[in-house]
């Protein structure tokens, strides 16, 4: 048990955002003020962010029970290291979003209740991350999703409404089932405690272990967007404003793969693991999803698929369940953050400089953008794995770790579906940006000498570029954040320990 | 009166479940409604009975369970939450298309029936057609 002198740190990242958000409701209509404080309390979660990864990885797992009471009572805080360098993964893209946000000329982020359904859901995400209680688990899980509903139907069009109801009532039915699983594990074991849960879970009949892991799957694989549970995810999620997409697609669902990992690794003996069934599921769910990005026409639509289709690679390496698998699973979590998110952006961005979201309307918009241009293919590149970016590092690990698991057929699949990744990213490539538009643009967008301007707003291309440096210094620093990320997987892996840090500090 | 928790949970569930697959949005909320409420029973019958939990009330041994009945009133409250917006959003969508019915995924259908094909076809003609005329 190391660093219990910044232990006090630990509810900072969930504290802050959440008195930002109540400032902001108290600041109302001063844009200014609220803008400031919205910057101000993100950036100080990201410093603390830091601060704990830090810390974590040089003392070890860091536990703050709230109240003071002894540890199976109190509700717990944990960051291990795989929470910590998600935490700063996410608080970084929060940031660059927020930024973003305010940079864009537009109605939402002018809404009086953007900037604290943002500070919610950055508590929400924190919460997740932190927490070491299924219950609290299940709290955070609501703050986020409370939030992001909020955010999803901020200006309340036709079509918003629409696709803000089928996500609500998705997300309502996986919060009820989440309940429905905590109140038989509860009767069950009598916690809700992971650690605690982990060390009655032994005493139960295999059965029924086989049944809480398929039942918290269900749970959280509808939060994740895998197979068959996906659906909602491609057509909820291009409706918002880009910003509010770029969150979304870049932290929502990771949070829901964090938990799935989370629970299956540590509350689940190895025997009791559904693996076979986890291997399934991620190649469904890496076909059906690059499938339906080829399918669509509308940017944003494509990269939704896209996102269901990176889940299944994650999925892939909680299936295999080794060291090395999980390793991959980590560095591919914060990989795809960066790049999702600065995917994202982009495509918020060729909104803005093309006027439209449909390839067949989009053209040429290398010679108007062309840094919006290389942003595009540098992050394209990365997420589709071609090397030497980021993405190229998570699925050769993966890759490595599923031959020497002799999955073979995983493995087929997964490099296939890369290609097909690759072949989605390069019809955007063509229709957007090198070919010549097929229709036309709109008079508005042509200026007096005949050639279209730029539009795009340095406060939206400054975060957009931020990220896509951040992924390639994820691509530069390989090595050393590869090793931290075996670091992290090993911590997963040993659940006695984890156990013994939680119970007994 | 365990049995008759478990037994209210199911009726729960099963008349929830029912209203979730009906195409009214308000039938969906209240078979919403009925399935939290269903996960809520649940809750608390996952604790044990007993006298109020309250100390000096009687010995310890004899307490109800305080947990469940905590988190089940903590899923009650988000769940009332979540369940205003919900109503909120259902007028709104009542406001704009003057229905109750969920409304379709219009890209969705346009994928499906391949008019964003026939668009490719008629715009990669037009295409051509300016070629010719430069």
């Amino acid at each position: 048990m190391g660093g219990a002198a910044v232990t006090w740190l630990l509810p900072l990242p969930i504290v802050l955002p959440l008195l930002g958000a109540s400032l902001s409701v108290l600041a109302g209509r001063a844009k200014g003020l609220q803008r400031t404080v919205g910057l101000v309390t993100l950036l100080a979660s990201t410093v603390v962010s830091v601060v704990l990864l830090v810390e974590v990885d040089r003392g070890g797992t860091m536990l703050a029970v709230a109240g003071g009471h002894p540890s199976p009572m109190g509700i717990a805080l944990v960051a291990d290291r795989f929470a910590a360098a998600l935490l700063v993964v996410a608080e970084v893209a929060l940031l660059a979003v927020l930024v973003y946000a305010i940079g864009e000329p537009g109605a939402e982020r002018n809404h009086v209740g953007f900037q604290s359904a943002y500070m919610i859901l950055s508590a929400g995400v924190a919460g997740s991350l932190l927490t070491g209680d299924l219950f609290s688990l299940f709290v955070s899980f609501e703050m986020m999703l409370t939030a992001s509903y909020v955010l999803l139907t901020l200006g309340g069009r036709r079509e918003q409404v629409r696709a803000g109801m089928t996500y609500i009532i998705i997300s309502l039915i996986a919060s009820t089932l989440f309940v429905l699983s905590l109140a038989l594990l509860y009767s069950a074991t009598g916690t809700v405690n992971m650690a605690d849960l982990a060390d009655h879970m032994a005493v139960l009949p295999s059965g029924t272990r086989t049944a809480f892991a398929v039942l918290l799957i269900v749970v959280f694989g509808i939060k994740a967007a895998i197979f068959p549970l996906f659906f909602w995810l491609p057509d909820s999620y291009p409706t918002a404003p880009s910003p509010i997409t770029a969150v979304f697609a870049g932290l929502l669902t990771k949070i829901g793969v964090y938990a799935m990992v989370r629970t299956q690794v540590l509350l689940f003996p190895p025997e009791s693991r559904p693996a076979g069934l986890l291997l399934v599921l991620a190649g469904l769910t890496m076909v059906v999803g690059v499938l339906g990005a080829i399918a669509q026409d509308d940017i944003r639509r494509i990269l939704s698929f896209t996102i269901v289709s990176q889940i299944g690679y994650m999925i892939m390496g909680l299936g295999l369940f080794t060291a090395a698998a999980i390793a991959a699973l980590i560095f591919s979590m914060v990989h795809h953050i960066v790049v999702k998110t600065s995917l994202f952006l982009v495509a918020g961005l060729v909104e803005h400089e093309g006027g439209d979201n449909r390839l067949s309307r989009l053209g040429d918009l290398i010679r108007r953008a062309p840094v919006l241009a290389v942003m595009f293919l540098l992050a394209a590149l990365s997420l589709a794995g071609v090397p030497p970016f980021s993405g190229f590092v998570s699925k050769l690990a993966l890759l490595q770790a599923g031959i020497a698991e002799k999955q073979f057929v995983i493995v087929a699949v997964s490099l296939v579906v890369s290609l097909l990744t690759l072949f989605a990213m390069a019809r955007i490539w063509t229709s957007a940006f090198w070919s010549r538009a097929e229709i036309p643009a709109p008079e508005r967008l042509v200026s007096a000498t005949g050639r279209r301007k730029s539009r795009s707003p340095l406060g939206m291309l400054i975060p957009t570029g931020a990220l896509v440096a951040v992924s390639l210094t994820i691509a530069v620093a390989a090595g050393p954040i590869y090793a931290f990320c075996q670091r992290a997987a090993g911590d997963l892996l040993d659940r006695g320990a984890y156990t013994e840090q939680v119970l007994e500090p | 009166m365990t049995v008759m928790l478990a037994a209210t949970a199911a009726l729960l569930f099963g008349a929830g479940t029912y209203l979730l697959l009906q195409r009214k949005l308000s039938r969906i909320i209240i078979g919403l409604g009925l399935l939290t409420h269903g996960a809520n029973v649940l809750l608390i019958s996952a604790g044990r009975r007993g006298t109020p939990p309250i100390i000096g009330g009687s010995s310890t041994a004899d307490f109800a369970d305080p947990l469940p009945q905590a988190l089940a009133l903590t899923a009650i409250v988000i769940t009332f939450g979540v369940t205003t917006l919900l109503l909120a959003l259902a007028y709104r969508s009542w406001l704009l298309t003057d229905d109750d019915e969920v409304q379709d995924d219009v890209a969705d259908r346009r994928v499906s029936t391949d008019d964003a094909v026939q668009d490719e076809v008629e715009d990669h003609q037009e295409l051509i057609e300016w070629e010719e005329l430069l």
